[in-house]
Order: C-alpha cells, then sequence, then structure tokens
C-alpha cells in the first residue's frame, strides 16, 4: 500500500485513487509482460521462412490485408497490451533500418522472453539476466562477423545480388516468380545506386501498381508512372522528345495570400477586370509556350478556359500531379519545380525521350508514361497481379527485396540463410558461456537455447520434425565445422545452405540480434506496471 | 499465466483450423451464392438495396451481385475483389471465377482434412494451373488473318456470352448490334465511344444500333429543327453569367441606375460572346453546362441551334465522333477545328425526343438504342451488352478463340489428369482435386439447366478421352453435342484470366492460418 504518515500521525495516500488503478508488481509484472511478448512472438512464429503462413488482418474499416510480412502484421494488429506494443515497435525498427527479418526479430524475442521465464523460476534476478543476455548478444555478433563472406559484385555480375532478393522473396505469396520479380528489385536499385558511395536513395524507386493482369507482366521502367491522364481528352496521347514544364502554380487567376476586395462599381472597371481576366489566362499559357515546353506538369488545376488554351496551343497538359511525383519527375527528366510562371526559363525544363499514356483493361484507366529520361536515376518498378490484396503484398515484398539489395550494396558481407546463422552463433555462445562465472552463465546458455528457437520455427512451418532436425544440423556443423548447414526448407536434399544460395545480408541479423536483446532487457527490467483501469 | 487482454475490446482472432474453416466456409459460401446464376439456364436474383427507396436490380451478373453484398467475413471479400478485377479486365466470366475459386477450396478443404499441409496443396494447384493454361494454349484457334471467320467468332463468342443473360431469347440480334459496333472501332478498346441509350417501352427487339451519334437532349424553341451540313462547335463554358474569376471580386453599387448599368455590361460582354462563337461560323453549338434564356434566344435569333448541358462523357462522345474539339475560349475563330456531320435532326423514340447526328466524319462512335418493358429489363440488358461489348473488344486485340459450352473445363481436366498421374507425392493429390474442380463448372451448367449432371459429365469425360474431341454440353437440347456445329465458342483471354485469379485467390487464403479482426470503428450516431 502506497500508504504513509505524517509528522502528526496522519494517514496519506502517495498514489491517487488506488481503487481505480490496476497495479502489478514484482514477479507478477514479469511474468504477465512475458506471457504478452510471448504472445505477440507466438502469432509470427508461423509466417517464417518460405512454407511459412499468411495473416488475414481485417482492418476497423472492413478492408481485408493478406500478407506474410512482419511488421504489416503487427501493424496492423489492434494491440492494446503495452508489452505488445513494445514488439510492435521492435519490429517496425528493424523495418526501417534494414527492411527485411521483421518476422525473425520478434520471434527471437519471444524466445529470448521464453527462456527468460524459465531463469526467473530460478530465482535469478532480471538485471542478471539481462546482463547475461547482453554479453552473449555480443558474442553472437562478433561471431556473426566471423562466418560472414565478402562476395564480389559489380554491375555486370548481379547474381549473388539477385539470389539473396531471392531468399527474401521466397518466403512472400510471390515465390511463383521469385526470380523475374528478385532481379527486377536488383535492377531497379542499381539503377539508383551511388557505387561510389555505396549508398542508394530507395525513395527514387517508385512502386506503382495496377489490378489485373498477371503477375509476371510486372515490370521495371526506366522512367516515372503517373496514375493521371492528360487534363483534356483530345491532347495528343504521345509526345515525343519531350520537354516539360513542373509547375506547382495553379492555371487560375492569382490569389493573394492578404485579404483584399475588389470592387466593381461602374461598367469600366468591370470591362477592365473582365479584360484582364482573360489576359491572365493568356500569358500564363504563352509564357510556358515561349520558353519551348512541350508538356505541363502540374500540381494543381486548370480552369476550363486555360485547359482549352493548352489544348489550342498544342500544349498537353496534366493536372494534379502528387508532390511526391512532381519531384520524382523533376529529378528524371532534370528539370526544376517552378512555383511562379515568370520564372520559367528555357533551362528550368525537364527532358524526357517519350511520354505517352496508355489504357488499361475496359474501364477507362489511363496512366502516363514518362521515359528515355534525361537521367535515368529514377525507376518505377510496375506491378500487376490479380487483385487488390495480390498487389499490396507484391508492394510490400518488392519493399523487402530492395532493401535487401540496398543493405548489400552498402556492405557486401553475407551470411548463409536457413537457420545456419542462427545454429553456428548458438553454438559459439554455448561455447562461450562456459568460460563466464557467476550466474550470467545460465543466462548466457539460454541464449544459446533461444537463438535455436528461429531454425526450430523453420523446420517446423516446413513439416519437418524441429528437433530431429535441428540437433542433427547442428552436428552436422560442429562434426564437418562447417557453419553453412541449415534447415533444409524446401526439401532440395542437401542442408549445405551455400549449395542452396541461400543468402542473407550480415547486418541484417547483426540488426535482428541487437534489437532483439535490447527489447528483452527492456522489458526484463519493468518491474512495476501500473494501468489506469477500465472507465 | 494467460495474458488479459492482448488485442483491444471487440478485435477478434482466429487461429490454425478454425481460421482456415472461417475462410473456407466464408468462401464457399460465396460461391455458392452465385452458383445458380451460371450458364445459359442460370437463375436471376432480386437485389434490393438497403437506401432509401428501396431501389430493385434484377440480375445474373456475378460481378453485380457480389458488388451489392454487405459482407463480413475476409475470405468472401477476397472473391468479391477478383470477380471485380474480371469484370474490370475482361468483362465477362465474373461468375465463374468466383464459382471456380469456391470449388477449389471446398477441394482444398477435403485434402487439409486428411492432413495434407496447405503449401503441398498450393504447390499443386500451381502446377496443376501452369499445366491446364498450356492445355488451352494447345487448343486455341487464331482467325485474325482469316476476316470473314474472324466475324464469325466474334458473333459466336457475342452469342456465348448473351445466351446466358436475359437477352438470350434475342441473342442473334444483339449478338450482330455488339460485332457491328465493335467493328466500328477498329481495333481500340475504348468502349466509350459506344453509346447505350436506354428508353422504355417497345420491346427488347425494337432495340437498334444506330451509326450516327444520339443525344439525349432538345432542341431550343423556335430553332432550327434539321441542319443539313451541320458545323458544330463543341464547348465547355459557362453561358448563364460570366462570372469574374478573379479572387476577392464583388459588385458594389449604390444606386439603381447603376445596377441598370452593370446589368447591361453584363448583356453586352453575353452578347460579345455569343457574337464571337456565332463568328466562327457554325449552326450549331453544344455546351457542357447551361445556356441562360438570353443567350438562348440570341442563338434562335442567328439560327443556331444551342443545345445545353450535354453531360461530360457526351461532350466527349460528339467530339470524338464529329471530330471537333472542346473550346472553352473564342478568341481565334479561324484556329479552332470545328465539328461537322451530315445532318442533325430531331427524332422520337418511343416518346421521347432525342436529337440525331448523322453522317458524322469519324465512324468510330455510335449508339445502341435499347428498348424493353421495364427500367429493370434495361438495366440488367446493359449490362449484359456491356459484358458482350467487353469481351469482344477484347477479343478483337487477342483474337485467341477456344469451344464454348465446358469444353474448355473438360480438356484443361483431362490435361491436369495426366499430370497427376505422372507427379509423385502429395501433391499429385492437389493436383487431382484441380481437375475434379474444374469439372464442376460443366456439373453446376448441367444443374442449373436441369438436366442429369452425373450422367451427362460421364459422357463427355468419355467422349474427351479421344483425342481432338469437340464434345461439351449442349444446354438447349440437353444432351452431349458438338461445338463447332453449335457455334459456341469463347474468348481465350477469359477463360485464361479465370483459371489464373481463381488459382490465386484459392492460393491466397489457403495460405492464410491466422485471422485478426480488429474492433469495428464506431459510427458516431447521430440521433
Amino acid at each position: 500500500m502506497a500508504l504513509a504518515f505524517d509528522e502528526f500521525g496522519r494517514p496519506f495516500i502517495i498514489i491517487k485513487e488506488q481503487e481505480s488503478k490496476k497495479r502489478l508488481r514484482g514477479i507478477d509484472a514479469h511474468k504477465a509482460n512475458i506471457a504478452a511478448g510471448k504472445a505477440v512472438a507466438r502469432i509470427l512464429r508461423t509466417s517464417l521462412g518460405p512454407k511459412g503462413m499468411d495473416k488475414m488482418l481485417q482492418s476497423p474499416d472492413g478492408d481485408v490485408t493478406i500478407t506474410n510480412d512482419g511488421a504489416t502484421i503487427l501493424e496492423q494488429m489492434d494491440v492494446d497490451n503495452q508489452i505488445a506494443k513494445l514488439m510492435v515497435e521492435l519490429s517496425r525498427s528493424q523495418d526501417y533500418e534494414i527492411g527485411d527479418g521483421t518476422t525473425g526479430v520478434v520471434v527471437m524475442a519471444g524466445a529470448l522472453l521464453e527462456q527468460a521465464e524459465r531463469l526467473l523460476e530460478r530465482g535469478i534476478h532480471p538485471i542478471r539476466i539481462a546482463e547475461g543476455y547482453e554479453m552473449a548478444s555480443r558474442i553472437a555478433y562478433e561471431h556473426l562477423e566471423l562466418i560472414a563472406h565478402k562476395f564480389e559484385f559489380d554491375a555486370t555480375n548481379v547474381e549473388p545480388l539477385v539470389q539473396t532478393c531471392m531468399t527474401t522473396l521466397s518466403s512472400k505469396i510471390v515465390n511463383r516468380c521469385k526470380r523475374s520479380l528478385a532481379e527486377i528489385a536488383v535492377k531497379a536499385v542499381l539503377a539508383v545506386a551511388d557505387l561510389e558511395r555505396r549508398d542508394v536513395n530507395l525513395d527514387l524507386i517508385k512502386v506503382e501498381g495496377k489490378v489485373g493482369g498477371k503477375l509476371e507482366d510486372t515490370e521495371l521502367i526506366y522512367g516515372i508512372v503517373v496514375d493521371k491522364d492528360m487534363s483534356h481528352p483530345q491532347m495528343p496521347k504521345e509526345i515525343q522528345d519531350a520537354k516539360i514544364a513542373i509547375l506547382t502554380c495553379p492555371f487560375e487567376p492569382p490569389k493573394p495570400k492578404t485579404k483584399h476586395k475588389v470592387d466593381i462599381d461602374t461598367v469600366e472597371k468591370f470591362q477592365t477586370l473582365r479584360l484582364q481576366e482573360q489576359k491572365y489566362f493568356d500569358d500564363m499559357v504563352q509564357q510556358c509556350k515561349d520558353v519551348g515546353a512541350t508538356l505541363v506538369i502540374c500540381q494543381w488545376g486548370f480552369d476550363d478556359e486555360a485547359n482549352h488554351l493548352l489544348m489550342h496551343r498544342n500544349l498537353p497538359a496534366v493536372r494534379w500531379v502528387g508532390g511526391v511525383e512532381l519531384e520524382l519527375i523533376a529529378i528524371a527528366t532534370g528539370g526544376r519545380i517552378v512555383p511562379r510562371f515568370q520564372e520559367l526559363t528555357p533551362e528550368k525544363l525537364g527532358r524526357a525521350g517519350l511520354v505517352r499514356e496508355k489504357a488499361f483493361g475496359t474501364t477507362k484507366d489511363r496512366m502516363i508514361y514518362i521515359e528515355h529520361c534525361a537521367n535515368s536515376r529514377a525507376v518505377t518498378i510496375f506491378i500487376r497481379g490479380g487483385n487488390k490484396m495480390m498487389i499490396e503484398e507484391t508492394k510490400r515484398s518488392i519493399h523487402d527485396a530492395l532493401c535487401v539489395a540496398r543493405n548489400l550494396i552498402r556492405n557486401n558481407s553475407i551470411v548463409y540463410g536457413g537457420g545456419s546463422a542462427e545454429i553456428s552463433c548458438s553454438i559459439a555462445v554455448e561455447a562461450a558461456a562456459d568460460k563466464y562465472p557467476g550466474v550470467e552463465q545460465y543466462a548466457i546458455r539460454s541464449f544459446a537455447d533461444a537463438l535455436d528457437s528461429v531454425p526450430m520455427a523453420l523446420a517446423e512451418n516446413s513439416g519437418l520434425q524441429p528437433i530431429e532436425t535441428l540437433s542433427a544440423v547442428k552436428s552436422q556443423q560442429i562434426k564437418k565445422n562447417n557453419h553453412c548447414c541449415g534447415i533444409d526448407c524446401n526439401d532440395v536434399g542437401t542442408d549445405d545452405m551455400c549449395e542452396q544460395n541461400v543468402f542473407e545480408a550480415l547486418i541484417g541479423k547483426q540488426q535482428q540480434v541487437l534489437l532483439a536483446t535490447q527489447v528483452v532487457k527492456m522489458i526484463l527490467k519493468i518491474d512495476d506496471v501500473i494501468s489506469p483501469s477500465d472507465y | 499465466m494467460a495474458v488479459e487482454k492482448l488485442f483491444k475490446d471487440e478485435a477478434t482472432e482466429e487461429k490454425g483450423e478454425r481460421a482456415r474453416m472461417a475462410s473456407f466456409i466464408g468462401a464457399m459460401a460465396i460461391a455458392d451464392l452465385v452458383k445458380t446464376t451460371l450458364g445459359p439456364k442460370g437463375m436471376d436474383k432480386i437485389l434490393q438495396s438497403t437506401g432509401r427507396g428501396r431501389s430493385v436490380t434484377v440480375t445474373n451478373d456475378g460481378a453485380t451481385i457480389l458488388k451489392s453484398l454487405h459482407i463480413d467475413n475476409p475470405a468472401a471479400k477476397v472473391l468479391v475483389d477478383i470477380s471485380k478485377v474480371q469484370d474490370d479486365e475482361v468483362g465477362d466470366g465474373t461468375t465463374s471465377v468466383v464459382v471456380l475459386a469456391g470449388e477449389l477450396l471446398r477441394e482444398a478443404e477435403k485434402l487439409v482434412n486428411v492432413k495434407i499441409h496447405p503449401m503441398t496443396i498450393i504447390s499443386g494447384y500451381r502446377m496443376a494451373a501452369e499445366c491446364a493454361r498450356n492445355a488451352l494454349l494447345e487448343k486455341v484457334v487464331d482467325n485474325k488473318q482469316d476476316a470473314e471467320k474472324f466475324k464469325s467468332d466474334l458473333m459466336k463468342i457475342s452469342m456465348t456470352t448473351l445466351s446466358s443473360k436475359i437477352l438470350s431469347q434475342d441473342k442473334e440480334h444483339f449478338a450482330k448490334l455488339a460485332v457491328d459496333a465493335v467493328m466500328r472501332l477498329k481495333g481500340s478498346t475504348n468502349l466509350e465511344a459506344i453509346q447505350i441509350i436506354k428508353k422504355p417501352g417497345g420491346s427488347l427487339k425494337d432495340s437498334f444500333l444506330d451509326e450516327g451519334f444520339i443525344l439525349d437532349k432538345k432542341i431550343g424553341i423556335g430553332q432550327p429543327k434539321r441542319i443539313e451540313n451541320a458545323k458544330i462547335l463543341v464547348a465547355n463554358t459557362a453561358m448563364d453569367t460570366d462570372k469574374v474569376k478573379i479572387y476577392g471580386a464583388r459588385v458594389r453599387v449604390d444606386s439603381m441606375s447603376k445596377v441598370a448599368e452593370i446589368e447591361g455590361a453584363e448583356k453586352v460582354k453575353m452578347r460579345e460572346k455569343v457574337q464571337k462563337i456565332i463568328s466562327h461560323g457554325i449552326n450549331c453549338f453544344v455546351n457542357r453546362q447551361l445556356i441562360y434564356n438570353f443567350p438562348e434566344e440570341l442563338f434562335a435569333d442567328a439560327g443556331v441551334l444551342a443545345i445545353e448541358h450535354a453531360d461530360f462523357d457526351g461532350i466527349e462522345r460528339l467530339a470524338l465522333v464529329t471530330g471537333g474539339e472542346i473550346a472553352s475560349t473564342f478568341d481565334n475563330p479561324e484556329s479552332v477545328k470545328l465539328g461537322q456531320c451530315k445532318l442533325i435532326e430531331e427524332i422520337m423514340i418511343g416518346e421521347d425526343k432525342l436529337i440525331h447526328f448523322s453522317g458524322c466524319e469519324m465512324g468510330q462512335a455510335c449508339t445502341i438504342v435499347l428498348r424493353g418493358a421495364s427500367s429493370h429489363v434495361l438495366d440488367e440488358a446493359d449490362r449484359s451488352l456491356h459484358d458482350a461489348l467487353c469481351v469482344l473488344s477484347q477479343t478483337v486485340n487477342d483474337s485467341r478463340v477456344l469451344l464454348g459450352g465446358g469444353w474448355p473445363e473438360m480438356v484443361m481436366a483431362k490435361a491436369v489428369d495426366e499430370l497427376a498421374r505422372k507427379t509423385p507425392g502429395k501433391k499429385s493429390h492437389a493436383i487431382e482435386a484441380f481437375s475434379r474442380a474444374l469439372l464442376a463448372i460443366p456439373t453446376i451448367i448441367a444443374d442449373n439447366a436441369g438436366l442429369d449432371s452425373a450422367e451427362l459429365v460421364s459422357q463427355l469425360r468419355a467422349e474427351h478421352h479421344q483425342e481432338g474431341s469437340t464434345a461439351g454440353i449442349d444446354v438447349i437440347s440437353g444432351s452431349v453435342g458438338d461445338m463447332v456445329e453449335r457455334g459456341v465458342s469463347e474468348a481465350f483471354k477469359v477463360k485464361q484470366a479465370v483459371l489464373l485469379s481463381a488459382t490465386e485467390a484459392a492460393e491466397m487464403i489457403l495460405r492464410v492460418d491466422e485471422i485478426i479482426t480488429c474492433a469495428p470503428r464506431r459510427r458516431e450516431d447521430r440521433m
């Protein structure tokens, strides 16, 4: 009870309204937190690996999402529990930082929590467990670096990159054509990559989807695709060698920001105003024409009259183009975004070899393709698929593949997949554990056990005997001293991941270990949960 | 210790077997719902809207039925979605795709019950779908070169499509209408150029295709009712009061005389505008926006036919047909392209007067006038015709054609069955199941027609045992017949889309092992 007595012996309450708050303390708090974390991990556990299952999520508005991506599942779940929210955060930060392995990191955190629970029952202090985990994670981190391979690739030899992207894609629904999608992702990343600085700006890759067709029709376009059509139905549908004026001002009479009124009280004023108005439109179009633009892309709308004038002067135009797209177009065509008509100059125009409008299906859906741009550093991946959910899921998968390719360009070290890296780390951590005196030894050993849970889940999802398979693979690793042995999920016949070409980026794996450990440490340090009761 | 409340209130979570069962049941319920509308003897559904007026739709079109349903089951939503996509992409086969996906899931459920892992089923389905597609590709006929034959193919396809719809009584008539309309498009898939006007009255047989363009508007009073060699200006401009568009402008007067002056100025402005328009040398003016009485009178004085308030599609089509441009400013008459047509006249259809443009410059567009007993019949006729037009326009682009009447399903089933025999491992069960699901479609068609489906389908299978059989179910006579003789054809593109999207959807639903439903967003009570 948070009850104290003042110097006169009168009782007073330190935390008010005890009755209306729920409070968990000590070992109960730990157990409740661990249980919540485990529950989240349990949901994701079946999504791990190439044979992982999908989750169907229904949003508050009734929209359905079907996905296999850990970050997306957690994001869309209506989580209320505080600890569960921490797990959601964990997966999100893995998504931001690395882009892939969002399921793995949660599964690992769940396993660490499970092990911690056992240690708590033995009476080991949570802080000691946390410290042990910290040491173990450092061992694992260093061991990963040890077993990592550098692999060489350049603009001509992209095969290793494609292989790694295929590993990522093989766990998604799109694995039917993972080869072609992986190639698309790699080409897209290489197109925008700065190989000198080893940096990739993923903002330059636009992923656009359109329902219809089939997954095999997905293509990479060296240019920009905009989901808009020409402002006037009779404008030309194809422009060769376009010079593009990129405007952020509307084709409308100016609207000064300051409040003002124009009073019309005589006939003359009425007439001058009318002439003025006509001149505005004329000037605007003339200014675009004067600098030699052959296509106008505008962020805002056009007045009917301006629209006709543009059409009349043979100046095709696209209206209501979003800000992000406008920026991409500017980057791709080498043009400048012009905020005022007065500032238009020929140098500020963007250039593109071909601009065309393309129609899809039986409805009047049209899109504008801007291709052969002056600066081909912006690309678009255009996804087709049987239904909306498929497209959304493909977008997420492509995003993961893009991130993986980017990570490899940043740091070309890889580890082998299929759980082999985890098993290898587990062996290393186990061996190192004996060297530590004190209670931490137990925590380190538990960490090794937790690492085993990822390959275990992989084996389980693939329909293999988890314990049997894992112990077989582990003994193989130790016997042959080959850290490439992993779980043979696809039933290929060999457990050497090197032969199966299953790679993962080193930094992705390292990040997983670090992030999972950090979150578990944080959860273990909580010993008091105070939450307002329902009101 | 159990976790209390991981999710928010009202959010639910279904796991493993239960989740799978929920999605199977949902999907199959949807498939069963539309099942009875499949085939030439399929039944219609009445849909009553929940909105005010409780408007009623009678339809046989899978996409329309599914679109109007309120569905809570997420798996069912996947099926509704594929049906919608099928409608957008190829226009027809919206029922088939849902039924096939439903059957695939029904078979999958049986396999899951005998402990075959969903992933194994999926990989089997994938192999089967690929094999089925290849089997179809081998059998397609392409008559693109031979114009005569191609036209008869189109005719057959549109008759097959229409035979399952309300228009089946006059299907030859309508098939001809649709083929003529699509042939005029000359390969473009832009169905906007085909206008469909619905006028209650008469019978369906009275529907006709008009080569010109019909605008559902009246001619203003005192204006010429008939113009030969018309020069048309198509415009989108305000012909009521021309507002001053400069921001913040307003009229402020302090005496009655000034009001009159301003009014006079306005009139002068309008008169000038009309004068400018007339100086284009036109005798017909069509505007998207309203035309007030004053300018209308001015036009009448000049002997110009003025038509107001044509909707946007109408304007666009008219511009397309007559070859004019849509104008909004009128300062340089010499460079504005005017539309032209031989004759404009007022015609009567039923009770209504319409404006008819004939002898237009561009032959692409045309109008189909539908007549029928009630607006429900007309709506349904419109949908059916739309389906036929979509399929035809897609076929013009991809001219590969297959036979109909369950023939493609039998061909696919046979190829898939052979694949199953050759494949070792558990996958072969899934492949076999795929072929059973394919066979379900002719079975349902026969059932809907009240025929002995088991008998017919087994006969059909025996027929198909021979290489190169052309047998299918002839629903009209209730027997197995030669589909080449009966002239039942279907477009390859439709069948392929049905096959691929149904497999894709089934795969998606099968992969799910957990359903998490968020708490529905609360609506504010507007009491």
